[in-house]
């Protein structure tokens, strides 16, 4: 039985449809990427995931569990985390603040405390900023407080949307680096990115979503391959 | 001792901490000063500040719902009034006259907490189908509900007092407990501590008694993962609901909390004036409330209450006693002419000065707003994201759904 298996969802944004009947799964210890252009309906399906969002048809299990209609705050209770696109700070907040609201849904203080000295050793950079409002970060550290306020509700499934986005080259590879070591930890990841080659070089599988279609799945050796995938999605 | 040392150190740069201080040793010595100032005769601004409180403990209540969640609240006065006509009701001999035959007469500190609950209760009622409305809408839905519920009050004929209003509540009065050999003892300023016109410090000191009890359950609602949801959802809904926050369990409680305060606030106004009316509670009054806690420093108790203090005393004193102040300063410098009235063109200086009091008013929130944009007593996060603007720019612009 898959981790996360996402079962022939469409979902619509008023009359607009988004996806149609896309099939995902996730296993557990794995890193999947999920590629494709803008538009194609990866951030929908984190969404969708993640119960921000509902589809209309389809059903959506974690662990075995139907989740298909749950709420986004029982979905994150379940172990479902995802870093949203464009980071989603509370720019307002102080990282240290950012990093509780990851917790929100813990009671432990002494769990809380340990992931937090996890988060710091994965991003020491945070550790220096604890106190500083999370508007004013560079946009590398914004990335890193955004994945590290995920890992702070201490997922079963970590889904990070965009990580890549908009940073400069140096730091794309240290935060894949990073993935490669939050998953060597023990925790699947479920990656949606634009920068193809680099996700499927972190990822163990991987699906290519086309206008809400998978239209290829294969591992990330089998996709970066692909003559269809060079194409597309690798500018070769 | 140490432990006394450490926390001065850890408080001594804190401008919060300094804050609340100066409001504890001023309000401990405000009394004394301004009686000793007036030969005795003070009891009137003991009074005034008295009745500031009420403000001050509006914009506590506001600064929850504006500055912490986010929700612009712009009829806020609706529950003041809720608060204060619920007093009315339940302690008065209102009841007696309306269809029911049977006046009510609750003690006051059981009346003031239900009419803080009835106006939490009223919060929680417009709040769950509203707040899931945002931003502009919210505050069009809640500007709304502070025009009605005064119509609604001015047109309950018996059972609110119709357009003249309830009068003759019940005084405050000490819970029976309390009663020792203290009472009707001479306290130097303080003389007999019994609620009634002519004793104000009575109710000055009721009030400072309340404001901090309110500061200090409203201070710890910040800290809390309570406080952290509400700032959470402010910054970022989505992120919010992301994060496991159920957003409208949060914003109902903002909602309630500020709505209580603000009853609790309107209940001691109808004990206080021993009279309620529903002309007192326009949307003028939403709007200054809001005004004090902008001005003050959104989000920020001490700030929100200093905003309080000091547009309750521009409008109520300042600009009430300009045009008198101006006359006697223009005939002491010799300008009588400036105080003669001609009867086709100069009113006099006095004249001049009343007629443009909320201009002079509107001049006075413009330049503190120059002069301070993040407000008088900033949190600490708002005037670190001030002095980082530049910075803002360059982070990566927020991005719709794909």
């Amino acid at each position: 039985m898959a981790l996360l298996e996402v079962e022939r969802i469409d979902v619509f944004y008023g009359r607009v449809q988004a996806l149609h009947g896309e099939s995902l799964q996730v296993d557990q210890g794995e890193v999947v990427a999920l590629i494709g252009s803008n538009g194609a309906g990866k951030t929908t399906t984190l969404r969708t995931i993640s119960g921000l969002q509902h589809p209309a048809r389809g059903t959506i299990k974690f662990n075995g569990k139907d989740i298909t209609r749950s709420e986004p705050q029982d979905i994150v209770n379940m172990g479902i985390c995802q870093s949203p696109e464009g980071r989603r700070l509370f720019a307002r907040m102080t990282v240290l603040d950012n990093l509780r609201m990851g917790a929100y849904t813990r009671r432990n203080q002494a769990e809380i405390k340990q992931d937090m000295d996890r988060v710091f050793e994965l991003f020491p950079r945070l550790k220096e900023r604890l106190n500083q409002v999370a508007g004013t970060l560079s946009g590398g550290e914004q990335q890193m407080c955004a994945m590290g306020r995920a890992l702070m509700a201490k997922p079963k499934l970590l889904m990070l949307d965009e990580p890549s986005l908009g940073l400069a080259p140096i730091l794309v590879e240290t935060i894949f680096q990073i993935v490669r070591e939050i998953n060597a930890q023990g925790t699947p990841v479920l990656l949606v990115e634009q920068n193809a080659t680099k996700a499927l070089e972190v990822a163990h599988r991987g699906y290519v979503l086309e206008t809400g279609n998978i239209v290829q799945t294969g591992t990330g050796k089998e996709l970066l391959a692909s003559k269809e995938v060079q194409t597309a999605y690798l500018g070769m | 001792m140490s432990r006394v040392r450490d926390f001065w150190n850890s408080n001594r740069r804190n401008p919060n901490a300094i804050a609340y201080a100066i409001f504890i040793i001023g309000a401990i010595f405000y009394p004394s000063i301004v009686q000793f100032l007036n030969g005795g005769n003070g009891d009137y601004l003991v009074g005034f500040a008295a009745d500031g409180g009420i403000y001050i403990l509006m914009a506590i209540g506001l600064n929850v719902v504006v500055g912490f969640a986010g929700l612009l609240d712009l009829g806020y006065a609706a529950f003041f009034a809720i608060g204060s006509y619920t007093y009315a009701t339940v302690a008065s001999y209102h009841l007696g006259v309306t269809p029911i035959g049977h006046a009510l007469h609750l003690p006051f500190w059981i009346a003031l907490l239900i009419g803080m609950f009835v106006a939490a209760a009223a919060g929680a009622l417009l709040g769950a189908p509203t707040l899931r409305l945002r931003g502009d809408y919210l505050a069009i839905v809640t500007l709304g509900f502070g025009e009605i519920v005064p119509i609604v009050f001015r047109n309950g004929e018996v059972w609110t007092g119709g357009v003249p209003g309830i009068s003759g509540l019940d005084v405050p009065s000490l819970p029976g407990w309390f009663v020792g050999p203290w009472i009707g003892q001479d306290f130097g300023w303080v003389p007999d501590f019994r609620f009634n016109t002519g004793n104000l410090t009575a109710y000055y000191v009721l009030m400072c008694f309340l404001i901090a009890i309110t500061v200090v359950l409203v201070h710890n609602l910040y800290n809390s993962r309570l406080g952290r949801a509400w700032m959470a959802v402010r910054e970022d809904e989505t992120a919010a609901a992301a994060s496991g926050v159920n957003t409208v369990t949060v914003k109902l409680l903002a909602f309630s909390i500020g709505a209580a305060t603000s009853g609790f606030a309107g209940a001691f106004y109808g004990a206080k004036l021993s009279y309620v009316s529903s002309e007192n509670f326009g949307f003028v009054v939403s709007v200054t409330v809001l005004a004090m806690v902008v001005l003050g420093g959104m989000g920020n108790i001490p700030g929100a209450m200093l905003g309080a203090a000091v547009l309750y005393f521009i409008l109520f004193r300042l600009l009430p006693d300009a045009p008198a102040q101006l006359q006697s300063l223009a005939s002491a410098l010799g300008l009588d002419f400036l105080n003669k009235a001609d009867p086709n063109g100069w009113p006099g200086i006095g004249e001049v000065v009343s007629r443009l009091k909320y201009v002079i008013f509107g001049l006075i929130l413009v330049g503190i707003m120059l002069l301070r944009p993040q407000g008088l007593l900033p949190s600490q996060v708002r005037k670190q994201e001030l002095k980082h603007a530049e910075h803002e720019a360059l982070t990566a612009p927020r991005q719709l759904q794909g």
